[in-house]
């Protein structure tokens, strides 16, 4: 194909996207650092406007508000990384979330047992995926949206489909005796120094883990490869089928930690409680590309991606923009970050 | 209109280049009525750019055309198919649709003018269908799937429909090339037909059987240029001198006999049908396997790295047996392998050469499965410098390099770690002559404590590096030449399978 010249209606502002035409040093910086700026100018007109916006615990709200779609984000970036795609996370953690509530409420058991039997699923609910779409060839979309469909059904079974909550009455007649326990409901509210709530810290840590595992061990350059050329990788040796299946179990494995706090947040196996995260952690990542120019899915823009749907949520909301505006501005961001990575930055490659 | 043996299309200095690849060089070529011509060359020669300018895929840059006398200008397939040029690819199913019906695949052309009616009604297209079936006297299962056919019946849907339109000139790329020898039987029935009839046939292939069956007249390409051209009878030795050896000189180094057997093949068959055959690879010599194109070679190399399983047979390396299910375990029993195709089998286009280079030996620059970036730049920076790799630094896109010196990223990376056999198909693909004599001396630099086998089917390449040139024929092994005293007729004679009576298909 010859060479295009820059969409001059890119997507930041026709000044900067004028200028970029003319540099190739100012474009390069419009790729790279664009989305941040972005990010930065966001937060400052929110805090002109609202200057509620800007004290440390509105801030610390909209990490916990987005910690749970950045853990997503985090794992559906190692499937995206294979070149892979994972549609089941949301529901994982909604199961996550109702195996969580129904082993305490119900079964009347611990914290530690509910919180393993919520890793121990999103793992084996991403072995499965992995398998069929290893073993069973299934394009990954399929396989992950029967799985997601499969597990949406599954959760509600247990229950005759309601939401678990405590003292409700089983299906014998009885009230449930178990409740969720403080130990648990603190992974979801607790706030180290009364300021930074427990999710965040945990969604941070998960991120640094998974930053180091993708970006500086063999590992994640082995996952990137098979993304980049699944045959050569082979071909240089690399056991590709084991590696896919690891990466949709780590997906499942980000997952169902989103679902546990989830769970400890709201305290109760609400039945709904997860049905946006999958569309938003799915646009994190993808924002993610943009970031730093990366082009290609990884950790460090997943963050921000989240960091970044967070921020233009609870900015709105300040705002008293309606709920149905914010799924459309979602969507605008979305399209536009994917312009930047896909449309504007392309024109200089070859 | 035109007497047999008269020119279809006249062609007079042609000339085409991409970027700094000049792919098609001052070419002249007739087509004649009513004769099948036989467009040869090795991969690369500038075959497919001359048949693409044929059919209207790509402008020329220069020269002229003529069909019947008028000078054309293809800008785009139709105008080619207009005028009388119809072109069956080599991917028979890029040619069909595979969820349509037979019949719905041979009227498509109807199917898809602009201008035909909105609406189609099934019985004007079985209608249509039948038609063009008639004219090859064909019976196909009209109302089934295409994807239920086998591969000769598919060609013949395609060539029915290239037919249909009554074509002055039918170009066929590679048709045997997926077909038994039962489907090629019956599409050379077909061809010698049309060729009855006044059709110019272009008929490119690999496959000797196919051109000593049908050619009235063959071309040979090399580099870009028409090297050579025969008419009946065809001189089978020279066809194959013209496309692989024209300047090679025999005899021009002395052979390294090398050292103790590493690789010991025994009663090797490929398939169930092809013979048996042993060879034995030995330390610091380098063994050129060379062969036409589907003679087997890749197959061959494809079974010792373990993408492949041969049908009998027995491969010892160091006196143990080699069980290799997968590329990981022959590279964990030392054996190592660059594919052809580079751009597909060898790299990923996003990494950079660093990463590129390292990628089967991570683990041996890990610790605590950590990447420890000094100890891989160190061996990166190595075999940069030992291969005179030509990049502005390790971290720029393998992308940005050239196609010579990207190949020797590939042989880096093979060359990071000690192997017992490396392996190395085609490794001079689109590599210009610099980069390949850097190659050429690395290999051999390098080649004492392992044993080398590289699989080139030009024999100027071949004879540039070998100790050993073994020649493979009908996924057979058929024989052996030191590069001392190399007897180049013997070689070739070999090659062509001129002498035996080589069986049809």
């Amino acid at each position: 194909m010859s060479t295009q010249s820059p969409n001059p209606a890119a997507p930041v502002g026709a000044a900067q996207a004028g200028a970029a035409k003319s540099a190739f040093t100012v474009k390069d910086f419009v790729i790279k650092f664009g989305l941040l700026i972005i990010l930065a100018v966001m937060i400052v007109v929110f805090w002109r406007l609202e200057p509620a916006f800007a004290n440390a615990r509105n801030m610390f709200s909209i990490l916990q508000a987005v910690s749970v779609t950045a853990l997503l984000a985090l794992g559906v970036t190692v499937t995206l990384a294979i070149a892979g795609f994972d549609l089941s996370i949301g529901s994982t953690a909604a199961m996550s979330l109702m195996a969580s509530s129904y082993v305490m409420v119900i079964l009347n058991q611990g914290t530690v047992l509910a919180v393993i039997v919520c890793l121990l699923l999103g793992a084996f609910i991403g072995f499965l995926n992995g398998v069929l779409i290893v073993k069973g060839r299934i394009p990954d979309l399929l396989a992950t949206l029967g799985m997601m469909f499969l597990l949406l059904g599954l959760q509600l079974i247990p229950t005759g489909g309601r939401s678990i909550a405590k003292g409700m009455t089983l299906s014998d007649g009885s009230a449930a005796t178990g409740s969720f326990t403080d130990a648990f409901l603190a992974l979801g509210r607790y706030r180290l120094f009364d300021l930074v709530p427990l999710p965040v810290i945990i969604m941070l840590v998960a991120a640094v883990i998974l930053w180091v595992f993708m970006e500086r061990s063999r590992y994640g350059r082995v996952l990137y490869a098979i993304g980049g050329n699944e045959k050569a990788t082979r071909l240089a040796g690399a056991p590709v089928e084991r590696y896919k299946i690891a990466a949709y179990m780590i997906s499942g494995l980000f997952a169902s930690i989103g679902g546990i706090l989830l769970a400890a947040r709201v305290g109760r196996g609400d039945v709904t409680s997860g049905s946006s995260l999958l569309l938003d952690s799915v646009a994190a990542a993808l924002i993610g590309y943009a970031v730093l120019g990366a082009k290609k899915p990884n950790v460090f823009g997943t963050a921000i991606g989240a960091l970044f749907v967070g921020t233009l949520l609870n900015g709105l909301t300040m705002l008293n923009a309606p709920y149905y505006a914010q799924d459309f501005v979602k969507g605008l961001v979305l399209v536009f970050a994917l312009l930047f990575t896909f449309g504007f930055a392309s024109s200089q490659r070859r | 209109m035109t007497e047999p043996g008269r020119e279809v299309i006249r062609i007079r200095g042609l000339n085409k280049r991409f970027g700094s690849t000049h792919a098609v060089i001052d070419v002249d070529l007739d087509i004649r009525r009513g004769e099948v011509l036989a467009l040869m060359g090795a991969n690369g020669a500038g075959k497919s750019t001359l048949i693409k300018i044929l059919c209207g895929v790509h402008p020329a840059d220069s020269g002229t055309m003529e069909i019947d006398g008028e000078a054309v200008d293809f800008r785009s397939p139709i105008e080619a198919c207009e005028a009388g040029i119809h072109t069956v690819h080599q991917i028979i199913n890029d040619g069909v649709v595979q969820q349509l019906t037979v019949a719905e695949n041979l009227a498509l052309d109807e199917i898809c003018r602009p201008e035909g009616p909105m609406l189609l009604s099934r019985t004007a297209i079985a209608a249509r269908a039948r038609e063009i079936q008639a004219i090859l006297g064909l019976d196909l299962p009209l109302g089934r799937a295409m994807s239920e056919l086998g591969q000769a019946e598919r060609q013949l849907v395609a060539i029915a429909r290239a037919l249909s339109h009554d074509p002055k000139v039918l170009i066929l790329d590679e048709p045997t090339s997926s077909l038994s020898e039962a489907e090629a039987a019956r599409l050379f029935v077909l061809i010698e037909d049309l060729r009855a009839r006044g059709v110019a046939i272009v008929y490119i292939s690999h496959r000797m059987s196919d051109i000593r069956r049908l050619a009235d007249r063959a071309v040979v390409m090399r580099d870009g240029r028409t090297r050579a051209e025969f008419a009946k009878p065809l001189d089978f030795d020279g066809i194959v001198h013209a496309m692989v050896g024209h300047r090679v000189s025999e005899g021009t180094r002395a052979a390294v006999s090398g050292g103790r057997t590493v690789v010991e093949i025994r009663d090797f068959a490929l398939t169930s049908t092809s013979a048996p055959f042993d060879l034995d690879l030995r330390e610091g010599e380098v063994v050129v396997l060379t062969g036409l194109i589907g003679a087997g070679k890749t197959e061959f190399a494809e079974c010792l790295f373990g993408t492949a399983t041969p049908h009998a047979g027995s491969v010892m390396i160091d006196g143990k047996p080699l069980s290799a299910a997968s590329p990981q375990h022959a590279i964990a029993q030392g054996v190592f392998m660059a594919h052809e195709d580079r751009g597909n089998s060898s790299l990923v286009a996003e990494f950079s050469v660093l990463h590129n280079m390292t990628l089967p030996f991570l683990r041996h620059f890990s610790k605590l499965s950590l990447v420890v970036p000094d100890q891989e730049r160190r061996a990166a920076t190595g075999q940069v410098g030992d291969l005179a790799i030509k990049c502005p630094s390790i971290d720029v896109p393998i992308g940005s390099l050239s196609g010579g010196n990207q190949q020797k990223v590939v042989l880096g990376r093979w060359l990071i770690q000690p192997c017992r056999l490396l392996i190395l198909d085609e490794p001079f693909q689109g590599v210009d002559i610099g980069a390949r004599q850097d190659i050429g001396r690395r290999l051999r630099e390098t080649a004492a404590g392992r044993a080398t086998l590289v699989i080139c089917a030009d024999l100027e390449e071949a004879t540039e590096i070998a100790d050993r040139i073994v020649v493979m024929r009908d996924f057979s092994v058929v024989g052996g030449h030191s590069i001392d005293g190399l007897s180049l007729d013997a070689l070739v004679a070999e090659i062509s399978g001129a002498g035996t009576h080589a069986t049809f298909a």
